[in-house]
Formats: C-alpha cells, structure tokens, sequence
C-alpha cells in the first residue's frame, strides 16, 4: 500500500463508447483520502461514464485512473475492484443474491475470504449500516431505505479506499434520507457520491465538483458552489425552492 | 397456468422433514414419482400404500389437507383430459350408468389420475417443507450444473421486481381505461410485454455491472454449503424405498 | 400446459429425460460462449421475463384468452441456447418450487416447451430472415411464422411420444388430429403475440434483439469521428450461433429417422394403436373426427401390405408433408416480402 498517496486520482481521462458518442473529453480530479466529495451536474454530463471508469467497469480511451497510486489496468482490476466500492442507484440491481447474509458475502468471497473471516466481515459491515437483523431475509423483503443501506454494506464489506455512490438519496423518504447521512458521516472512508442533491451535498461532503459536458467545469468547496447562482444556471443545476444556502459556518 | 400460481409454496415450520437436508429431500421425492409411476395400474392397494405414504410425511410436516388440495387445483385441465379419455378411447367398451366407455379408457384415465395426483402432492410436500434458497442449494448438492442453478437463482430473485412491474404497467394500462376484450387489444399488452423484455434485459446488464464491481470474475463463490449425514439420507430415503418396495410387490402379484 | 406424472410410460419418461439433459448441456456450452460470463444473470433474468410472460393473458375471442409459451419468442430475442436454457430453467422452476408439471415428465415437458419450441421457431426465423428482404418487415414476419410453426411442431413431438410411451389407448390419429388442430389455433395465438412484442422491441431497442442481429437495416451514426457502424459486440452473430444448415440437415434427418424408423417399430408394439387402425382401415372408431381425417390418418398408407413398413412410410410422408408445408408458407412469405419490400415496417400487419 502507498500510503502517501491520495485515494483517487484521476487524469485527462476521455472516452467514446463504441458507438461513437464521446462521453468524457479528459477529465481531471484528484480526491484526497478521508475526503467526502460530491459529483455535481446534469443529466447527460458524463458522471455515470466517470464512475464506470473507477473501477474499471470500461477502460480509458485515454488517460489514467489512479486509486490509491494503484493505476486501472486490465492485470489490476481484481484489486481495484476491492478498493473502490461502487453503490448503485437501484438498490435491486446491487442486492442480486437470495439472502441479505449472502449478498454481502459475494464481494468478500470473492477476494478468496471463507469461514469465520468472511462471517466477520459481513456482520461487521451489517452492524455499520445499522442492518445487522436483517442478515438472513431475502432482499425483497425489505424497505427502499434498507435495501439501500444494504447496499451500502455489500461494497463496505470488501473494506474499500473509496466508497463511490451513484445518486445516494433518489427515491428516500425523508427519514431513511437522513439516517443513510448518518451512516455516510459515521464511515472512515473516502467518499465520492454522484448526485442532483445539491441540499445533501451541502450536507455531508465539505468540496464538490461539477462535471458539465464531459470535463471537470468547477472544483471548490460545496459552500462556494451552491452560493454561486451563475454558475449553477451555466450547468442546468438548480437548488430546491426555499432552499438557501446558510451562511459559511466559518 | 394463471396468475395465482406464482406464490411460493413454501410453508415455514421445524419440523423434521423440514429440517432435512434439502438434497435428501429433493432426489427423494423424485424417486418416488418415479417408482409411483413405475407401478403397474391394476394394482389398486399399491396407490393406497404410496398415498398412505405421503399422508404420513405430510403429518410429520405438519403441512394442512387443505393446503395440498388448494394446489392440486393446479391439475384440473389435465383432470377434464383424464376424464375424456374414457368417451373418446379405444378398445372394448363397457356400459356405465348408460354411457358407452372405453375398458382401456378407463384403465388410462385412472392410471393417469392416480398417479398425477401422487406426483402432484409429492412435489407441493417438497415445495411445502423446503426453503427456495435451499432447494437451490439442494439441487446444487446433486452436481446438477452449477451454471443452471445459478439461472434459477437468479430467475427466483427478480422474479418478484418483474412481476412487480409488470403489475404497474398494468395498473398503467387500466387507469388509462385499457380493457382487454379481444385481439386487437393484444398489440397493447405484446407492447407492455416488449417493454417488460427490455428492462428486464437492461437490469441483466446492470446486474451484471454490480456483480463485476464486486469483483466476479465468472465463478460464484460457494458462500453456503449444506452436508447431509448418512442418518439424513436414511431417513429421506424411506419414502422412495417404500415405494419402490411397493411397485416391486405390486409386479410380482400380477 | 404441463404434462403431469402417469402420462408417459417409465421408457419414454426416462428417454425424454435424458434427451432434455443432453439438449440443455449443449445449451449450456452455446449460451456460456455466447454471453461469456454474463450467462447467469442475463439467463436469469430473461428466464423471469419468459416466466411473467407466460402469466400475460392475451384475449383471443368470446371470452377465451391464451398465453404465451414464449419458446419461439425468446429464441428471437435472446438466440436460441439461451432461449432454450431459460424455458427450461422456468419450466424446473415451476415443477419444483410450484408442483406444476410432474417430476417424472420434465424431460418431456423441457423437450417440448423448451427444445422443440426454441429449435424450431429459430430454424424457421432463420430461414425466413435469410430469404427475405432486410428491415424490420421481414423480422416481424418470420417471428410471426416462427411462432405459429413452433407451437404445432411442439404438439407433433408430444403426439410422436404419446404413440411411443403415451398411458392411454386413444388413436394416435385422433391425438395427431386434435392436438395439430388444436394448436394451429394456439400457434395463431403465439404468432401474433410474438411478432407484436419482437415489433415493439423493434422500435426501441433493435440491437437487444439477437434475431436482428445483422439483419435490420444497417445503422450508421454521424459523429465527429465520422460515422460509425452501431452494434458494439454484436457482428453477425446468429452466424456465430447455430448455423442454418446444421439445423435444418440435422432436424429433418432426426425427424425422418424417428418418424421412420419408430413407427417401423411402434408399429410391431404388441398394443401398436396403428396396428387396430390398419386392420379396420378407417374405423367406426375414427368417424367422429372424420373431418379432421387426412390420407394419412392412423398413419398407415392404405394399399402397402406390410403393416411396418405401412406405419414407417406414412411417417417419413407425413414429415415429408410437413417439410412441403412449411417451405410453401416460406415461399409465399419471401415473395410477398418482395412486393412489399418498400413498405413501412408494421403496417404490414
């Protein structure tokens, strides 16, 4: 491990998909560990091709992807997919095994752990989502808000550098919404979450980026950000109705 | 087969046959309906015995009567077929209650009656007392192949998300006023039908994203194994060993 | 419809079963080189797609509703190793986890639904697809004929294992005569359905339709790159796939042989329902279904005086005829595909 090294780093990365549609036009960034970030922008920006790039999902067209100075190779890609932890929007699409006990299981079975190690690691990982009861029900026998924690779970289990979640309070009522902003802040991990909420941005992630048009278009702290109505509007982001930015808690 | 057929059998208890290994139970109840079917028809006691048979495992399971019945509905186009085959079969005919049937006929419709009911109440008692997660795990024990079993798996854990959409769609369709009455309302559910292929394919794919993200490289890793000691293939193979005895008796008699 | 335990004999159970075995394990191998390692969750899901499918009523007429079989539909959508590994992983699911289709007659029940549904409706879109015009016309079309021809087909092979194993003394005739019949009207069914739900997957995601591959009209998108063919893993596949040709020499020598030489033997069987039909001719028994009575019926060919070679000729004639069938309905398709060549895709229907 290079410990010295940040968490993610990310450099002129661009990519067509095959079809020929260009998604990303060389993206920089560069993540800090024990840094929560948010990826801010509209629809169609490329955040999504980002994050397939993280963890290796779709190989650079260009560029380099640094996790933990561990770059993205083809020979890489079984300890990269340890590393980064990638939280789908769709709770139905991550939890794809017949028992809670069991999906959180894949990752770390995977790795090669069997036996009590891997029981370890997946009440551990439970217990840190608050969903340690669940453990032997089946997936669609819980809530929206659950599964989503579960969710969060099966990627901590493989005890991860970065936690990178696609649009993590879509579809949350509004206390499951606050409860997984607990767990978000409770984590010791880096954090990269990919949302339109720009309320929960504020909240939990001291910096933000907003990607616009497949390039990293501003960097900056949340607070900053969200003040900035000319720049929001430049990239289709809009705050809630009533919602203002309270003043720099300094 | 009608929308009522997709609910799960499964009927929680801890009983013994509950608690048996699944692949016991599994390769049991297979051989019985094979011997069951083995046996020859004219051989009336010989049904009486399996039937007592399952009436005993249903006891230890303590799987209700009605609850068996109510599935065997799942029969009944198959029953009206049996109870055809004496009108419309061939051979030497008898006179019952006025109607001209056929001796084969007869022969077949309770040969097929008999021993589709059997079959029948064997597989809910299965279904009854055996967790679907462990009948997977259960058929995995038997080396069917793995690749197979993992389909089901899968099939079994988005089932439930597909009939749920399909469900909304319907309710789509029919507060928009969408009544079915004949074929040409069909293109308006063959599109609901394409819609369904379509997100099911998609969440296949993304699926398929997730697994990779967690590191799968093509092979599920085995998380549970269930063993099953002598003692438990002894006590789930009393039932096939009954009645293989009892087909065997049955020919021997003949 | 699922066949349940006592319908077949112990011979033709355990044939069947080791016939859908073989069959699935081929299948297995086609699907793992096909989808790589995606094969179990995309098997799966499209196996719970093919199992919600089935639970869609379709209103045919007067109150009488049919639903899919989805054979033929998921061999056009998905190819047809998948299409036959997720009916049959539907089909073990509903005998297992829902007591539907008896244990003993799963082999028959995969070998049917599964195999022949799968198989056939393929050979017949291929045939179609390969003949005809390019464009979605043509698809939907052959997905139609597909369908129609694979739901009959399934209920031939039942009435071919009915006269080799079936428990029940009915004419092999009459069972020929009313299942065809019977499921010519529920391959109409399954025709019109299919071709619907391939047309309306079609129009939005042409490239999920493993059938189209190659075959729909080619489509180029003007990038900044220039332009640039879509379809990213998905060369002509079904090339890649079964071959046209095995299938179709490999299913006529399969049906040629069992017709023949089955009902050479079937015929010898000491209750051999046709041996009744060829002593009476055509009996008193058969008069009710007189209307549905081809040259063929009880299949004996009158004037041949050997019984056995009377029952194997009218065998290789009837897979004869059905082959003639089949390549008229293909002929007239491929030249009224011709003439309508220019015309937009569904307005054909």
């Amino acid at each position: 491990m290079t410990s010295g090294s940040p968490s993610l780093t990310v450099s002129r990365l661009a990519y067509a998909y095959p079809d020929g549609t260009q998604a990303l036009y060389g993206v920089d960034l560069t993540i800090e560990r024990g840094e929560r970030v948010a990826l801010l922008g509209p629809n169609g920006a490329g955040k999504t091709t980002l994050v397939m790039h993280l963890n290796g999902i779709l190989a650079a067209g260009h560029g380099t992807v640094e996790v933990a100075g561990l770059p993205v190779r083809a020979d890489t890609l079984r300890e990269i997919r340890r590393r980064v932890g990638l939280v789908f929007q769709d709770p139905d699409d991550q939890l794809f095994m017949p028992t809670v006990r069991e999906d959180v299981a894949f990752g770390p079975a995977n790795l090669g752990l069997r036996g009590a190690e891997l029981d370890r690691r997946v009440r551990d990982a439970l217990e840190r989502v608050g969903m340690l009861d669940a453990i032997d029900r089946p997936p669609h026998h819980l809530s929206f808000g659950q599964r989503r924690r579960v969710a969060v779970a099966t990627v901590l289990a493989m005890e991860p550098e970065i936690l990178v979640l696609d649009e993590p309070s879509s579809n949350l009522d509004p206390a499951s919404r606050r409860e997984l902003a607990e767990i978000l802040k409770s984590l010791d991990v880096t954090v990269l979450m990919v949302t339109h909420d720009l309320p929960y941005a504020l909240e939990l992630c001291e910096r933000s980026l907003i990607m616009s048009e497949g390039v990293i278009a501003a960097d900056g702290t949340t607070h900053a950000l969200l003040a900035d109505e000319r720049l929001l509007a430049a990239h289709r982001l809009e705050l809630p109705y009533g919602f203002a930015v309270p003043a720099q808690p300094g | 087969m009608s929308a009522g057929h997709h609910h799960p059998i499964y009927r929680p208890a801890d009983t013994p046959v509950h608690r048996l290994p699944p692949q016991c139970k599994l390769a049991a109840v297979v051989a019985f309906a094979v011997f069951v079917v083995a046996t020859p028809r004219e051989r009336f006691w010989a049904f009486a015995v399996d039937a007592l048979l399952l009436a005993a495992v249903a006891a230890a399971a303590r799987v209700p009567v009605g609850a068996i019945v109510r599935r065997m509905a799942i029969e009944v186009p198959f029953v009206l077929f049996a109870l055809a085959i004496p009108l419309i079969g061939t051979g030497e005919r008898v006179q019952v209650l006025g109607l001209s049937l056929s001796a084969p006929g007869l022969w077949a419709a309770w040969n097929i009656l008999a021993k589709a009911s059997l079959g029948v109440v064997a597989s809910i008692l299965l279904a009854a007392t055996t967790e679907p997660r462990m009948m997977l795990l259960g058929a995995e024990r038997l080396r069917l192949p793995r690749l197979l079993v993992q389909i089901a798996t899968f099939m079994l854990r988005y089932l439930d998300v597909i009939l749920d959409q399909m469900r909304r769609m319907r309710i789509a369709r029919e507060s928009r006023g969408f009544v079915a009455r004949d074929l040409r309302q069909a293109s308006v559910l063959a599109k609901s039908a394409g819609a369904l292929f379509i997100r099911s394919y998609e969440r296949g794919e993304r699926v398929h994203l997730a697994m990779l993200s967690r590191g799968y490289t093509g092979e599920m890793p085995t998380i549970r194994d269930i063993s099953a000691t002598g003692r438990d293939w002894a006590v789930a193979g009393m039932l096939p060993c009954l009645a293989a005895m009892t087909a065997l008796l049955a020919w021997s008699t003949t | 419809m699922h066949v349940p335990d006592g319908f077949f004999d112990v011979p033709v159970s355990v044939g069947a079963g080791v016939f859908a075995a073989a069959g699935v394990a081929v299948c297995l191998r086609g699907a793992k080189r096909e989808l790589d390692d995606r094969t179990a969750p995309m098997a799966g899901l499209v196996a719970a797609f093919i199992f919600a499918a089935q639970m869609l009523n379709f209103p045919v007429a007067a109150g009488t509703s049919g639903h899919l079989l989805g054979g033929a539909l998921a061999a056009i959508l998905v190819g047809p190793y998948t299409a036959v590994l997720c009916v049959a992983v539907v089909l073990l699911v509903q005998g297992f986890f829902f007591a539907d289709g008896g244990l003993t007659a799963l082999g028959v029940n995969i070998t049917l639904m599964a195999i022949v549904t799968a198989v056939v409706g393929w050979a017949v879109f291929r045939l179609i697809t390969r003949g005809g015009p390019r464009g979605r016309a043509t698809l939907v079309a052959a997905s139609f004929v597909a369908a129609l021809v694979s739901v009959p087909a399934a209920a031939l092979v039942f009435t071919a294992l009915f006269w080799l194993g079936g428990t029940a003394p009915i004419e092999v005739g009459s069972v020929a005569a009313a299942m065809g019949g019977v499921h010519l009207l529920i391959g109409l069914g399954e025709g019109f359905v299919t071709a619907l739900t391939v047309s309306s997957v079609l129009a939005v995601r042409p490239d999920l339709v493993y059938g189209a591959r190659g075959m729909t009209r080619a489509l180029t998108l003007r990038t900044a790159d220039g332009d640039v063919q879509v379809g990213p893993a998905a060369p002509e596949a079904p090339s890649a796939g079964i071959g046209l040709r095995p299938v179709l020499v490999g299913g006529a020598l399969v049906a040629v042989l069992l017709a023949g030489v089955v009902s050479f033997y079937a015929s010898s069987a000491p209750d051999g329902l046709e041996k009744v039909a060829a002593d009476k001719g055509l009996s008193a028994q058969e008069k009710p279904h007189a209307a549905e009575d081809g040259p063929l019926a009880g299949y004996s060919v009158k004037g041949v005086e050997n019984q056995r070679m009377s029952g194997g000729l009218a065998g290789v004639a009837g897979v004869g005829l059905t082959v003639v069938a089949g390549g008229g309905v293909f002929y007239v398709i491929r030249r009224r595909r011709r003439a309508a060549d220019s015309m937009t895709p569904a307005s054909a229907q």
